[in-house]
C-alpha cells in the first residue's frame, strides 16, 4: 500500500500544454476515482502515475519516493487497461504469470499466486485457454487478476468496465469494490461514467480542461458542488441552472419570482441558481411557485423524469416516484425552496448560504 | 382472397428450387473460368515437367506435351552432369538462402521495430531515407556495390550475398513489418512495460510472436528470391565450386558444343522443389496469424 502525491504536475505534447499544474494527495488504501469529460486529462494523469506518459514539469511520488525518472516496472503498481491488452498469444495462466516471471520470482511461488487469484476470480476453468476464446467479461477478470497476481502497492485503472455490457458492469462493479474491501489497496481509478464514481469511489477528483475543478467525498459533490462546473457534472440527469437577478430581498428567478435570501453588499447582480430534479417540490411546498406543461414523461420503473416546459419556453427536468401517472400535455405546478437550491456567483463559484444547516 | 398456407409453402419451394439451378449453373462457370486460369498459369511447369523427360532431340523439335520415351535417367544424368556433382551446388545455395532469410527475418524486424515503437532523433527522415532506397533501381547499384565488395576483398566469397541481409538492407520488408507492427495494439507494449519488460524483451515476447504472418512472408518471399537469385552470384561467385543452383543450370547451356537440355530441365525441376516445400511449410504461419487477432 502507497500514498500517492501530485505536485504541480504539467503535461504538455510540444506545445500544447494539456495538465496545467495539478496537485492531489492520494491517500494510503483509499479508492480515488478521477472523473471528467472526455478529452479532460483524465487518462493523461493516470498514465504519467504509471510511468508510461513522460511527466513534463512538477513531480509525483509513490510512497516516499520520487517516481519522475524510475521506469513503469520499478513503481510497483499493477493497471487495468480498458482494451485489457491481453497477450493474444499467451493462455490465460502466462498471462497472469508473464510479470512474475519478468520478476524472476521462483516457480512454486508464481504458481501459488496464479492459483489464488484464478480462485478469487472464478477464472480456474479458463487457465488453459486464449483470451480469444473468452467472453468480453472473462477476459476482464483476467486483466484484473494479471493486476493482482503481482500483489503492487498501487492499482490503476483506466475505464476498466466501458466495454462491459450493461449488465455486466454493474456486476463486475460490485466485484471491483469488494475487491478493494478485500485488498485495501491504494486503488485509482478514471472513469466518465459517474455511477461508477459515486458507488465506486472513496473520493472523486473531477477534471475539466487539465484543471481539478473539485476533490471531494461522493456526498460532497453531489450535495456541495464547488462550482457551475461541478454541479452540472456530477448528478443524473443534471442539475436545473437558472440565471437569477439579486434584489434588496433575494435572488429574481424568470418564471419562478423572488426567492427570499439574505442578501449582502459584497452579492453580484447576476448568480446563478441550481436545482436538481428530485430538489422541486410537485405539491406546491415550496417558497416559490411556477405551473409548465409536461413535454416528456421518462418512465424508469422505481422513478420517472419529467420534462417541464415553463411560460418562458424554458425546459427543466423534474423528478416524481415512479407510480405518478404524469402524461405530455398535462400541467404542472413545480415550486423551490430557498434552502434546498444551490447558489453560484458571477465567477461560477459557489456561494455557501445554507452549506451549514444542510450538512 | 387470402393465401393459404399450402400457397406460401408451394411459393417458397419454388423459390428455392430457382436459387438451387441459379446457385449450381453460376458455379460451373465459377468452375471453368478458375481451372482455365490455373492451366494457364501451370502450362509452362508441366511442359517443363515434360521436357525434363524428353529426349533432347524431342524438346524443341516436337509441339507435342508428351515424351516419345520417358528419358528417367535425365534426372541421374544431369545430376552428375557437370564434372561437380549438384549435392555440392544444393548445398551451396541452401547456405546462402537459409543464412539469407535468417539475416532478413531478424534485422528487418529489428529495424521495423526501432520505426514503429522506439522514440529517437531522426526517426522520421531515417524513415523517408530508407523509403527512398526503395525507389532506386538495382541495376544503379549494381557497380558501386561490386567495386566497395572489391575493395572489401569479398568478392568470390559468399559475404556479398548473406552480410546485406543481416543490415536490414531490404528496405520493402522493413516496410511491410512496420506497417504490421504499427497495427499491433500499443496497449500490449504498455502492459508488457508494467510488466516489467524492456524495450528488447517486448519485442521478443509480444511483438515477435503477434508478427508470424508478416515474418512468415518476408521469410517465404527471401527464400524465393535468393534461391533464385541468379545475377548476385554471376557477378560475386567466380570458383566453380562455390557456385549456387541457378548459376550451374547455366552451364549446361554450352556455347562450345552440344547443349543437355533434358538433363537441365531435369535440375531445374528438382531446383523447384525447396522452393515448394519452403512455401508450404511457411504459409500455415500466415493464416495462423491472421487466426491469432481477436484482440476485443
Amino acid at each position: 500500500m502507497a500514498s500517492v502525491s501530485l505536485n504541480n504536475v504539467v503535461k504538455s505534447y510540444g506545445k500544447v500544454e494539456v495538465i496545467h499544474g495539478v496537485d492531489l494527495e492520494v491517500v494510503d488504501g483509499e479508492f480515488l476515482v478521477l472523473v471528467g469529460p472526455s478529452g479532460c486529462g483524465k487518462s493523461t494523469l493516470l498514465r504519467m502515475i504509471a510511468g508510461l506518459e513522460e511527466i513534463t514539469d512538477g513531480t509525483i511520488s509513490i510512497g516516499d519516493r520520487i517516481v519522475n525518472d524510475v521506469p513503469a516496472s520499478q513503481r510497483n503498481l499493477s493497471m487495468v487497461f480498458q482494451s485489457y491488452a491481453l497477450y493474444p498469444h499467451m493462455s490465460v495462466r502466462k498471462n497472469l504469470a508473464f510479470g512474475l516471471t519478468n520478476l524472476k520470482m521462483p516457480k512454486p511461488e508464481i504458481k501459488r499466486r496464479v492459483t489464488e487469484a484464478a480462485k478469487v476470480l472464478q477464472i480456474e476453468e479458463l487457465l488453459e485457454r486464449k483470451p480469444r476464446q473468452l467472453s468480453g467479461g472473462q477476459k476482464q477478470r483476467v486483466a484484473i487478476g494479471r493486476a493482482i497476481v503481482r500483489e503492487p502497492q498501487l492499482f490503476l485503472f483506466d475505464e476498466p468496465l466501458s466495454n462491459l455490457d450493461a449488465e455486466l458492469r454493474v456486476q463486475m462493479r460490485v466485484e471491483l469494490a469488494d475487491m478493494y474491501h478485500r485488498l485495501g489497496t491504494t486503488m485509482i481509478y478514471v472513469t466518465h461514467d459517474q455511477v461508477e464514481a459515486m458507488t465506486m469511489a472513496t473520493r472523486i477528483v473531477v477534471l475539466r480542461d487539465g484543471i481539478i475543478e473539485q476533490v471531494g467525498t461522493p456526498f460532497e459533490l453531489y450535495n456541495f458542488p464547488q462550482n457551475k462546473f461541478v454541479a452540472t457534472f456530477i448528478g443524473s440527469p443534471k442539475m436545473n441552472m437558472f440565471e437569477a437577478t439579486v434584489d434588496g430581498i433575494g435572488a429574481v428567478l424568470p418564471d419562478f419570482g423572488t426567492l427570499a435570501l439574505h442578501v449582502d453588499d459584497t452579492w453580484a447582480t447576476k448568480i446563478s441558481v441550481g436545482i436538481r430534479p428530485e430538489q422541486f417540490a410537485l405539491n406546491g411546498s415550496g417558497e416559490t411557485s411556477s405551473t409548465g406543461t409536461i413535454t416528456l414523461v421518462e418512465y424508469l420503473g422505481s422513478e420517472v423524469y419529467l420534462y417541464v416546459k415553463l411560460p418562458s419556453g424554458h425546459v427543466v427536468l423534474a423528478r416524481d416516484n415512479g407510480k405518478a401517472t404524469h402524461k405530455a400535455g398535462d400541467s404542472i405546478t413545480l415550486s423551490i425552496t430557498a434552502s434546498q437550491a444551490h447558489y453560484y456567483g458571477e465567477n461560477g463559484l459557489r456561494m455557501p448560504l445554507f452549506d451549514e444547516a444542510n450538512s | 382472397m387470402t393465401l393459404t398456407a399450402e400457397d406460401h409453402q408451394a411459393a417458397a419451394a419454388a423459390i428455392r428450387a430457382t436459387r438451387a439451378r441459379r446457385a449450381r449453373r453460376s458455379a460451373i462457370i465459377k468452375h471453368f473460368f478458375l481451372a482455365s486460369c490455373t492451366l494457364i498459369m501451370i502450362y509452362p511447369l508441366i511442359w517443363l515437367f515434360m521436357s525434363s523427360l524428353k529426349p533432347d532431340n524431342q524438346i524443341f523439335g516436337d509441339l507435342s506435351l508428351w515424351p516419345s520415351a520417358f528419358q528417367w535417367n535425365n534426372y541421374p544424368e544431369g545430376w552428375n552432369g557437370l564434372y561437380i556433382s549438384f549435392g555440392t551446388f544444393f548445398k551451396n545455395s541452401a547456405f546462402v538462402t537459409i543464412l539469407a532469410v535468417i539475416g532478413n527475418v531478424v534485422s528487418c524486424s529489428f529495424a521495423a521495430y526501432a520505426f514503429a515503437r522506439l522514440e529517437f532523433k531522426g526517426r522520421t527522415i531515417l524513415f523517408a531515407l530508407m523509403m527512398m532506397t526503395l525507389m532506386i533501381p538495382y541495376h544503379v547499384v549494381l557497380i558501386p556495390q561490386y567495386l566497395l565488395f572489391l575493395q572489401a576483398g569479398w568478392v568470390n566469397t559468399y559475404l556479398p550475398l548473406i552480410v546485406p541481409k543481416f543490415l536490414a538492407a531490404d528496405a520493402f520488408f522493413v516496410f511491410l513489418m512496420i506497417q504490421f507492427f504499427r497495427q499491433l495494439p500499443r496497449d500490449l507494449d504498455e502492459a508488457a512495460m508494467i510488466d516489467g519488460c524492456s524495450p528488447f524483451k517486448i519485442y521478443w515476447a509480444i511483438i515477435i510472436p503477434l508478427s508470424l504472418p508478416a515474418l512468415a512472408t518476408a521469410a517465404i518471399f527471401t527464400f524465393i528470391y535468393t534461391w533464385e537469385d541468379f545475377l548476385g552470384p554471376l557477378i560475386y561467385l567466380t570458383d566453380i565450386h562455390d557456385y549456387t543452383v541457378p548459376l550451374a543450370l547455366r552451364s549446361f547451356l554450352a556455347q562450345d558444343s552440344v547443349s543437355q537440355y533434358g538433363q537441365m530441365f531435369a535440375i531445374s525441376v528438382l531446383s523447384i522443389l525447396p522452393i515448394i516445400l519452403f512455401f508450404v511449410f511457411f504459409q500455415k504461419f500466415i493464416i495462423r496469424g491472421i487466426a491469432m487477432s481477436g484482440l476485443k
